[in-house]
């Protein structure tokens, strides 16, 4: 196996970098969680569509992939791919195909934890 | 006292009582947060890579991010990632792991209001805005896709 601690330091300083970005944007504009959230996903798709994400990913590894930026352009290709390869249909099943791995094992993981764990809160006094 | 400096002086007793937030400390720790976590990303996707060599690069992302999904949540489960959120503040919620806590922490946190009520329901009460974002978006692009 080739480790390569270049990746590790890029994937580091390009993930962290993205933070740092949106951390000014939570400190200027008080921006919430699903609002921030949203904003980089589109931002992903965008880059995505204009093909700018691909170089991106093979400069930063897991610093562009990691985001939800991956997240994102991860939709848009999915979609993109399977309408040039299925045409109308593709356009529906695509994005979601792409990223069904992630949303399944975010919504399987939660439940199952959720049924084991109950909630640290001390806010709620229950 | 007139209604508008009335507001206006409340605004100014709000803005003395929120806490501040210190600019270059928080910058700094999103930073090192997503850069740690980013790095992590980076380890699994070599170490699968390793395992598993017949699979494509995009398959073996998504192996990774499923894997720093899973954690993330067993950590919100136990508590911990609550407590890398309130440090690393950006850092904690840009990467996929923000993704995941903002799913597993509301389902934990109202689990007291039942399966389906509690946890199926207020699991997407921040994750939902994102999945809809994201599939109307990749359809979206799936039309720009006709074209180019």
């Amino acid at each position: 196996m080739a480790i390569n601690i270049w990746d590790y330091v890029i994937s580091f300083l390009v993930g962290g970098f993205i933070c740092f970005l949106a951390q000014i944007l939570v400190i200027r504009t008080k921006i919430t969680t699903a609002r921030i959230l949203v904003l980089f996903l589109i931002i992903g798709m965008v880059l995505e569509v204009f093909n700018v994400y691909a170089p991106f990913k093979e400069f930063a590894k897991a610093g562009a992939s990691v985001p939800i930026i991956g997240f994102g352009a991860g939709l848009a290709r999915g979609a993109i791919m399977a309408t040039k390869e299925y045409g109308i249909l593709g356009i529906f099943t695509g994005g979601l195909s792409a990223s069904a791995g992630g949303i399944a094992m975010a919504i399987f993981a939660s439940f199952i934890f959720a049924l084991i764990f109950s909630s640290k809160s001390k806010r709620g006094g229950h | 006292m007139n209604k508008e400096q009335r507001n206006a002086n409340y605004n100014i007793y709000v803005e003395s009582k929120v806490p501040k937030t210190k600019a270059w400390p928080s910058l700094f720790k999103a930073f090192l947060i997503g850069g740690i976590i980013c790095a992590i990303g980076q380890g699994l996707f070599d170490l699968y890579g390793f395992l598993f060599p017949n699979l494509a690069e995009s398959e073996l992302t998504t192996c990774m991010l499923m894997t720093i999904i899973f954690i993330t949540c067993f950590l919100t489960g136990l508590g911990v990632y609550d407590v890398v959120g309130a440090w690393g503040g950006a850092g904690s919620v840009i990467p996929i792991t923000g993704f995941s806590n903002s799913i597993s922490s509301p389902s934990i946190e109202f689990k007291k209001e039942g399966v389906i009520y509690g946890i199926c329901v207020k699991m997407f009460t921040i994750a939902g805005p994102v999945i809809v974002c994201g599939v109307v978006g990749s359809i979206i692009c799936g039309f720009i896709g006709l074209f180019i």
